[in-house]
């Protein structure tokens, strides 16, 4: 099992989601959250008192796949979201231990 | 605004308990042995609008200051703003009614301050107050309680010098003082029309043209609020954290409130309803406008976008300075009025306070204390026949100018130096600040025990 966390522009949401929910991925979590990469971040003028903000608010996306449909789930994330510029965001994968469903006490892929 | 009073009541053996005991009954079951004949005709219509003027201003404090305040501090502190607005606001309606009344308009003793009337003593539902207009009044407590609303909204304003690290407590005492030694004063002598020359307020001797407050309320508030921000010192982090508005939709709430109130406060200080308050009224729709307009083209000129903070700014710097022109300006002379100050507050607001170490962290001294002195000062000019101003053809600019120039003046330096005395008070009995670790948690919890939003 893979533990798939993509950080994405927030914009791209819903169109990420449909994308996955057709290729058999059954459920996410989404958080809003803030950071920074290579994008720059903008600056807030109030009355004359400049604020740059260095953090940008991006979406991350969380998701648990089986071994066998983790590839198709990040090149489905990677063409989605990209609008090929700076800014869209990292996908990263790492091996999953261990799954358990709460309700039922089912593990590994039966518990996706 | 001419404040000549023609007390219908007797003023011998009028005592504090005499009032509270007309205050106890029903106004038909008052001795009518104790009232004189009233010879003012009291026109049931000019009470009405005096009645709805006085609660519009109400609506200016709470909520519309208090929202307009309240949205550009930071969340931590959003409740602790409207808490302090409130609450010193209420607090300057029970001195207005206890001595405040009495030091401004309660009757004739000299230049400086008025004497008698403390606890209203001898005002009923029967004693009038003159107007403008020769043999017409309104009742008196209408006015008192339009003046008193003056006051509440006075004190609330210099609250924007101040926020985010003033302790409630230092607020209450240093309004209790400030009031006393400065609203009240000042009130009288611009606005007090005694009976003999030695018993008119100073200010209003001279002749000087305040309609609605420019002297009384804004460069008030806004050299208090200076004089507090000095003394108090920039908040925890000031120029090195962001300190950003946390939510430019009440703030533009509050300014919609404010310029609604702000008709009663300009139009209602015509005290009737006729031509002078609808004079006020056009004026305080069209320079409020052009501040509005202004202020967002001065942004432009200085390199920035036009902003929603500074559409919101320029609406209340317009307001600002029409308020001592209302009735002494032509629409398009409150419009050039309204345009300029709108324009030297942003240039102080944006450019030049940014260079300066002053936390003054709502710029009640940036846009009430400067566009309060534009404005008075501008009233000389917008006076002038010239410029659509209700002034006589031979009306002396050059006079009058000079008169203006010694009102702000006169009302600067005693405003600064009562303020100081005040805020001295305040530190002496609380200590003025929080404790820093209040500050960087902010004021809601430290000092109030709550917060402006659970979610």
């Amino acid at each position: 099992m893979k533990f798939i966390i993509a950080i994405i522009k927030p914009f791209k949401l819903d169109e990420v989601r449909e994308a996955l929910g057709a290729i058999g991925v059954a459920g996410m979590t989404v958080s809003e959250v803030k950071g920074f990469g290579r994008q720059k971040g903008q600056t807030e003028i109030y009355r004359g008192a400049e604020y740059s903000t260095n953090m940008l608010p991006k979406v991350k996306l969380e998701i648990a796949a089986s071994d066998t449909l983790a590839p198709l789930v990040v090149e489905t994330i990677q063409q989605t979201a990209s609008t090929d510029s700076i800014g869209d965001g990292k996908i990263f994968v790492l091996d999953l231990a261990s799954t358990t469903r709460i309700r039922t006490g089912e593990t590994g892929d039966n518990a996706l | 605004m001419i404040r000549k009073l023609s007390c219908g009541v007797s003023a011998v053996g009028a005592s504090m308990f005499a009032a509270t005991a007309a205050f106890a009954q029903d106004a038909g079951l008052q001795a009518p042995a104790a009232v004189e004949p009233v010879t003012a005709a009291v026109d049931k219509g000019d009470t009405a609008w005096m009645i709805v003027a006085t609660v519009l201003v109400m609506m200016m404090i709470v909520p519309g200051l208090a929202l307009f305040y309240g949205g550009l501090v930071r969340t931590k502190n959003m409740l602790s703003v409207l808490t302090q607005i409130l609450a010193v606001a209420s607090f300057a309606m029970i001195i207005w009614v206890m001595w405040g009344y009495a030091l401004a308009f309660g009757g004739d003793a000299n230049q400086f301050i008025s004497s008698g009337k403390f606890f209203l003593a001898g005002v009923t539902p029967d004693s009038t107050v003159a107007t403008f207009s020769e043999g017409v009044s309104i009742p008196e407590f209408v006015f008192v309680a339009f003046q008193m609303t003056f006051a509440a909204i006075t004190v609330s304003l210099v609250v924007g010098g101040l926020v985010e690290r003033l302790k409630f407590s230092a607020l209450m005492v240093f309004a209790l003082v400030w009031l006393t030694i400065v609203y009240f004063p000042i009130a009288h002598m611009v606005w007090y029309a005694g009976a003999t020359p030695e018993t008119t307020g100073l200010i209003y001797g001279w002749g000087a043209l305040d309609f609605a407050g420019g002297t009384v309320v804004h460069i008030n508030a806004g050299i208090s609020a200076l004089v507090g921000a000095l003394i108090l010192g920039p908040r925890l982090g000031y120029k090195v954290e962001p300190m950003a508005p946390h939510s430019l939709t009440m703030t533009l709430i509050g300014t919609g409130l404010l310029w609604c109130g702000w008709f009663g406060f300009n139009a209602g200080s015509a005290l009737e309803a006729n031509g002078s308050a609808g004079l006020a009224l056009i004026n305080t729709f069209v320079a409020t406008a052009a501040g509005v307009l202004f202020w967002m083209l001065t942004e432009r000129l200085l390199g920035h976008k036009g902003s929603l903070l500074g559409a919101c700014s320029g609406a209340i710097a317009g307001l600002v300075a029409v308020t001592p022109a209302a009735g002494n300006s032509g629409p398009f002379g409150a419009i050039l009025l309204g345009a300029l100050a709108a324009v030297l507050c942003a240039i102080f607001v944006v450019s030049i306070k940014p260079k300066l170490r002053l936390d003054d962290s709502l710029d009640a001294f940036g846009i009430h204390g400067i566009g309060g002195i534009i404005g008075s000062i501008g009233t000389a000019f917008t006076m002038l026949p010239g410029l659509g101003g209700p002034g006589a053809d031979d009306y002396d600019l050059g006079g009058q100018l000079g008169i203006q120039i010694m009102a702000v003046l006169v009302a600067i330096v005693w405003s600064a130096v009562g303020a100081a005395i005040a805020f001295f008070i305040a530190k002496m009995v609380t200590g003025l600040r929080v404790a820093p670790e209040i500050e960087r948690e902010g004021l809601d919890l430290g000092e109030h025990g709550e917060r402006a939003y659970n979610y």
